[in-house]
């Protein structure tokens, strides 16, 4: 009833193309991210922002800057863990060797660096493509690791190999309590969905579209397989880069370099799965849903009052997670954003049924 | 002739790469022979897990991630069930488990998905990798359990005339690669002399072709989950015996990804002859090269054997990438 477009003419190209067409998207956007940026700090608890909503916020990115090669692309990806720790070494040796770069300049220069090695590993997808390619970013997965792991200069010739950031000073602004974290994450995360959004409505984004729906006929109708491929790689690996600085900087502080290692690319490639695949909503969906199960599966046992082991909880998520994988690859292989969009089409008909 | 000659070029650099630390006197004969041994053993294990792989790939054009885990799976409830059975029995049960769960994955994961996109499939093996890893470790425990095999585990002194010190091997190891080599040859006589092999090889020749001479290729899909079921249960068995059987094993069982790319994922013979290459190439790397980037890079320890499967395996994609012994097919990338 309330959600209709009707008596919404458009009248202009401008107004045809905008992002988001319908007056009522417009002002459920606005009031999400009034909510978001003035709400929330005030009501939201200290253990809601670190447990989740930090984690949430940074893996939304990395899952964005996955779902931009996987599901708008369509090149797989097993290595996008190794691409985040990319970002955060870069991050860590740029703030430890030139202290006096500003954090922002920091974040950039570290997804420049991540696209760069991102690109490296991708020049192997203009040969190969599909179950090859997986293997090929799994090279780079393992390959990244162990540089890390080993060679003592990334580290600062740190002896257990492990690293630890400074605090954060954003023009004498200091990213430290638990809200102010978030508030900071919140703007980087927006503006680069923002970005990303408008990056998959314009050239850029039809040409990997192209190229992942019919490579063939892409290549026909003129879009270079070797432009948009590296594109991808490139563009989602800055993503990727950025959000491991942040992974390490606002919401590790300290790791070592197990905390970039095949699993969380797993988990990464879960997200957009169940989030949906081609859809900016959709990484974030799944971004969330990575964050809150585990979360409600270490509370549940308590709340129905079964005593559960740690061991026993990790095992039965990982069975959760693989049946809803299977789940969602057979009913909705669009995953939780074409469930999201078929609500939406629902709510426009509500409540009469034509 | 293009295919010819990157062939040639490639087998001189590993052949130089593996003589390298014998000419350059880097080793005695001795410990180098005992290195080669050491690494055939593990690639030994790397065809078993890889030869699943194949079996399924070239049946159901399934790429299966969850090999690993399945590996892990029956040599947990062998090592588990072996505690209050004969091992016999217990093994004898597992086979059945496995078969069963061939069942269950043809019927739950792999019907609703039929002629869905490759990349789709890998995806839900994954998530078939988490579930049996959670199930397994729920069911069976998450702790390292030991297979006893009642083979002596003591090293035995040979060709000491021939060589200053003689060669080490562990009896262990001897009986594994025997099992693994009668394994095999039971697959062949299975693939080339019944009539469920002849099946077999049909489906994995021509999916329609087959279908329309009337295999059901439901059933095969089963038969051929649980021949990778039985696979991968040997291979459990002999890793666990070996290792101990732990959370570990599934992740160490990627390396089969590299080793199918070496062989062409086709091939049961590339499968084998990858395994054993990845497996003495990476031992050799990790005793002879690794020593020397470290001296040379100041490295934090050696473990290059953790992505050298991985690149060497990406070396081959650029120069030959049906592996040895694939298909050959030309793809527009």
């Amino acid at each position: 009833m309330l959600y209709r477009e009707n008596g919404q003419f458009k009248t202009s190209y401008r107004q045809d193309q905008q992002m988001l067409p319908i007056l009522q998207d417009r002002i459920f956007m606005g009031l999400l991210l009034l909510f978001v940026f003035v709400v929330a700090p005030f009501i939201f608890s200290d253990y809601l922002f670190l447990a989740i909503l930090i984690p949430f916020l940074i893996l939304s990115l990395a899952a964005l800057g996955l779902n931009l090669l996987v599901g708008y692309c369509g090149q797989i990806s097993l290595g996008h863990a190794a691409f985040m720790s990319v970002g955060a070494y870069a991050a860590y040796n740029l703030a430890l060797r030139v202290p006096q770069l500003n954090f922002l300049v920091v974040l950039i220069l570290a997804g420049l660096i991540a696209a760069l090695v991102g690109l490296l590993f991708g020049i192997p997808s203009l040969r190969i493509r599909g179950l090859y390619l997986a293997v090929a970013t799994l090279a780079a997965q393992f390959f990244i690791d162990w540089t890390f792991a080993r060679v003592k200069w990334f580290t600062d010739y740190a002896p257990s190999g492990s690293v630890s950031t400074a605090t954060i000073d954003i023009f004498g602004w200091t990213v430290d309590t638990p809200v102010r974290k978030y508030l900071f994450l919140l703007a980087v995360v927006t503006v680069f969905a923002l970005v990303a959004k408008n990056l998959v409505r314009g050239h850029m984004g039809r040409a990997w579209m192209a190229m992942r729906d019919m490579d063939v006929a892409a290549e026909v109708i003129g879009i270079r397989p070797v432009y948009a491929k590296l594109t991808a790689f490139g563009v989602s690996s800055f993503y990727v880069g950025v959000a491991g600085a942040l992974w390490g900087f606002v919401y590790l502080g300290a790791w070592e370099p197990l905390a970039f290692d095949i699993t969380l690319s797993l988990n990464l490639l879960f997200m957009i799965i169940i989030g949906g695949m081609g859809s900016i909503l959709g990484s974030f969906f799944g971004a969330f849903f990575m964050v809150a199960l585990p979360i409600v599966l270490n509370h549940l046992p308590g709340w129905l009052g079964i005593p559960m082991s740690t061991a026993m909880v990790a095992n039965l998520e990982a069975m959760i997670f693989g049946s809803l994988i299977v789940f969602f690859l057979i009913v909705e292989p669009q995953g939780l954003a074409r469930l999201w969009a078929i609500g939406k089409e629902k709510l426009r008909l509500w409540p009469f049924p034509h | 002739m293009q295919r010819n000659r990157n062939l040639i070029i490639l087998c001189i650099v590993l052949v130089a790469g593996l003589a390298a630390p014998l000419a350059t006197g880097a080793s005695d004969p001795g410990f180098y022979i005992e290195v080669f041994l050491g690494g055939l053993m593990s690639g030994v294990l790397y065809s078993l897990v890889a030869l699943g792989f194949v079996l399924i790939y070239k049946a159901s054009g399934v790429f299966n991630f969850a090999q690993g885990a399945m590996v892990l799976f029956a040599a947990l409830s062998v090592a588990r069930m072996a505690e209050v059975m004969p091992l016999w029995l217990a093994t004898l049960l597992a086979v059945a488990i496995m078969v069963a769960m061939a069942f269950i994955i043809e019927r739950l994961v792999l019907r609703p998905l039929v002629n869905q996109d490759p990349v789709v499939l890998l995806m839900a093996t994954l998530g078939v990798t988490y579930f049996l890893n959670g199930f397994g470790q729920a069911v069976w425990g998450s702790d390292v359990y030991e297979i006893h095999l009642g083979i002596a585990r003591e090293p035995v002194m040979i060709l000491q005339s021939v060589f200053q010190g003689g060669i080490l091997i562990n009896k262990d190891d001897v009986a594994a690669a025997a099992a693994a080599v009668v394994l095999v040859i039971l697959l062949a006589l299975f693939f080339q002399k019944t009539k469920t092999g002849r099946a077999l090889r049909a489906v994995a020749d021509d999916h329609l072709a087959a279908q329309s001479i009337g295999i059901p290729l439901n059933r095969i899909w089963v038969i051929v989950w649980a021949l990778a079921g039985v696979v991968a249960l040997v291979a459990g068995v002999i890793w666990g015996a070996k290792l101990g059987v732990q959370f570990s094993v599934s992740q160490v069982a990627l390396k089969a990804l590299p080793v199918v790319i070496l062989g062409g994922f086709t091939s049961i013979p590339g499968a084998i002859l990858g395994g054993l290459i990845i497996g003495v190439g990476e031992k050799m790397a990790e005793v002879f090269l690794g020593p020397v980037m470290v001296r040379v890079f100041d490295l934090a320890g050696g473990g290059i054997e953790n992505w050298f499967a991985y690149v060497l395996a990406l070396v081959f994609l650029l120069v030959l990438p049906e592996g040895l012994f694939g298909e050959k097919h030309i793809d527009r990338v």
